[in-house]
């Protein structure tokens, strides 16, 4: 029988499906049909996997080869396929033995080597999960594909290796080909930048506070003040005061970097919090993803599990910072797309920085600055108030003194912060995981008012803000969330009265001042 | 006779001898008319066979069956119905084979033969 089946994967967002291949050899002159809604790059690959065939030595069938990638309505992309189809059509000329329930990812040289390709991981996950443990992929994919527990995977340099190992006759095989691996590493960047340290940055004790609260509670954070207090600077040491990734947080960013291509000298699981920092021109696209076909992660999905700085925040269009209000809630993007729909993660901690007005002049008493009362109000008034209810603490920063400045290195650094909080993270941990939950910023509202209520003495001063109309009902969960994360830090079982005040001021700092 | 007609003189031999070993038989060879030439006219039972042969003394440059298109399939539909015409023969029943033949001088000539195509 002339036809041959094996095993792919399609990755729509990061969700992984199985593809059956198929393909078929007719008594017909010579063609190489792909059908399955392939895309461009999917079609490209007769001429790769007709050339790749020849040059190891293991020709393809000089007739009509009909492949057929099974679920015909789930639209294919890229050259992941290659290898699957090349395997199908071989099997199919009765070149090889049959394949079971190997699953092939990798794209075909021209010379017959294996090429790596981008988001290997999440397909691997898929494999494992679906039932396929068994996973050949390219040489320098390995690593990373052997990342996902359960996996079985075999990693070859070249076609003829692989389908030597396939009971190919070893007769014709191009075995003493050996392509040089760094050919395949255009992306080799090195190891990433160290965090900067917190001994870096001079006085600012309430910046740094602030800062200290968002790490351990995971709250979003707004940060105003003159250009050159040193906003950047802040947010810039936020994910080194962060905890390492779990395990499984760990995978999830993994398996998006993976997507985007990781370098490959960076293929390991990636531990620390990513930290993400688009400019301030980027389109609604390039932050929460998009792209034409089916949709790609964007700054918002890299940044998942870490930070998302947004740094000059009201120069953003304001489409942008709104379209960041459902990730914000839900943890969560969808994005439809003309070829689909991809759902990427989002939980990132977000850090807005601001300058008080267009020209950056108008804090302390605002004696230089020239814009005009409305230019101030309208400048501000471009993060929504939908947006900056969500953000827990909301802080300004007010250029160093010279006193401060003078005494350099006599700051904390980040890895005495950093132990604080984690073990504030840990207090969380105990008293949030039997609701399911990791960090007191997700607390529900419900949770924060039944089992988390407190003493009424405790709560008066916001109830009287409540009633007053200074705080929205959600911003009041919202300074509850931070009284806890400040209780937390302090190794209190419950935030006290000073807590809920603290947390107030953190909430309402810039209000007050617009 | 250039060295390229003589192999494909030769080639055409071997097509036709292996095509009377089918049991078909040869009606006409190397048919012209101004749209092209025709290699081998046969008979299948009651089956007209326009036959096209490709002959090649390696697959360095291709399998011969590669070196006939779209564009040539076509045409020799329309020299079947041409051929036809010339003949004032009704044939409703018409097929187009291509043979290749690939013949390194070794003495063992290979003759693959492709029915009903395009």
């Amino acid at each position: 029988m002339a036809l041959g089946r094996t095993w792919s994967v399609a990755l729509v967002g990061l969700n992984g499906y199985m593809v059956e291949v198929e393909a078929d050899i007719g008594q017909s002159l010579p063609a190489f049909v792909i059908l399955g809604l392939p895309d461009a790059a999917l079609n490209e690959a007769r001429e790769r996997i007709r050339s790749a065939a020849k040059n190891s030595g293991i020709p393809l069938s000089r007739r009509k080869i009909t492949a057929n990638l099974i679920p015909a309505s789930l639209p294919k992309r890229g050259s992941g396929f290659d290898l699957a189809v090349a395997m199908a059509a071989l099997r199919a000329a009765n070149d090889i033995r049959p394949t079971g329930r190997t699953v092939f990812i990798a794209e075909l040289g021209l010379d017959g080597r294996l090429r790596p390709v981008r988001g290997i991981l999440p397909a691997v996950m898929a494999a494992v999960q679906a039932g396929y443990p068994d996973v050949v992929v390219a040489q320098a994919n390995l690593a990373e594909a052997s990342l996902v527990p359960g996996a079985n995977v075999s990693g070859y340099r070249t076609l003829a290796r692989l389908v030597l190992d396939f009971g190919a006759d070893p007769q014709e095989l191009a075995l003493d080909f050996e392509p040089d691996d760094a050919d395949d590493d255009p992306g080799a960047s090195g190891e990433a930048a160290p965090c900067p340290d917190m001994a870096d940055v001079s006085g600012q004790g309430e910046a740094r506070r602030a800062l200290e609260v968002a790490a351990a509670g995971a709250h979003h954070l707004l940060l105003t003040g003159p250009p050159g207090a040193g906003k950047t600077m802040l947010a810039e040491r936020l994910p080194g005061i962060l905890p390492d990734l779990e395990d499984h947080e760990s995978m999830e960013v993994t398996a998006i970097h993976s997507l985007c291509g990781l370098p490959s000298s960076q293929v390991q699981l990636l531990r620390r919090p990513p930290f993400e920092n688009p400019h301030h021109t980027a389109t609604a696209a390039a932050i929460i993803g998009g792209g034409s076909g089916l949709p790609r992660p964007g700054a918002a999905s890299r940044a998942h599990r870490g930070v998302l700085f947004l740094d000059e925040a009201p120069e953003y269009e304001r489409r942008v910072l709104d379209a960041l209000r459902q990730p914000l809630e839900s943890g969560e993007l969808v994005i439809h797309r003309s070829a689909g729909t991809a759902a990427y993660p989002a939980r990132f901690q977000l850090v807005l920085a601001a300058n008080p007005c267009p020209c950056g002049k108008a804090s302390g008493k605002g004696l230089d600055c020239t814009c005009t009362p409305i230019m101030r109000r309208r400048y501000l008034a471009r993060m929504s108030g939908p947006l900056l209810d969500r953000v827990d603490i909301q802080l300004q920063v007010e250029r160093v003194s010279l006193a401060d400045f003078g005494q350099g290195g006599a700051e904390e650094d980040t890895a005495s912060v950093a132990r604080r909080v984690r073990d504030a993270r840990q207090r969380q941990v105990q008293r949030l995981g039997p609701l399911g939950l990791e960090t007191n910023s997700q607390v529900s509202g419900r949770v924060l008012r039944g089992e988390l209520r407190l003493a009424p003495g405790v709560t008066r001063i916001l109830d009287h803000s409540l009633e007053r109309g200074i705080l929205t009902a959600r911003g009041y969960d919202r300074v509850l969330r931070l009284a806890w994360t400040l209780a937390d830090l302090g190794l209190r079982d419950a935030p006290d009265a000073n807590d809920v005040g603290q947390a107030l001021a953190l909430r309402q700092a810039t209000a007050a001042a617009a | 006779m250039k060295a390229k007609d003589l192999l494909g003189r030769h080639g055409e031999d071997l097509a036709v001898g292996y095509l009377e070993t089918l049991g078909m038989l040869i009606v006409e060879r190397n048919w012209r008319c101004s749209e092209g030439e025709i290699d081998v006219v046969a008979l299948d039972g009651d089956v007209l066979v326009i036959a096209e042969v490709k002959t090649r003394r390696s697959l360095d440059y291709g399998h011969p069956f590669e070196a006939v298109g779209p564009d040539k399939l076509a045409r020799l539909h329309r020299l079947g119905a041409a051929w036809c015409r010339d003949r004032e023969l009704r044939m409703p029943l018409r097929r187009v084979d291509v043979i290749a033949v690939v013949d390194d001088g070794g003495g063992s000539p290979v003759v693959e033969h492709l029915k009903g195509v395009g």
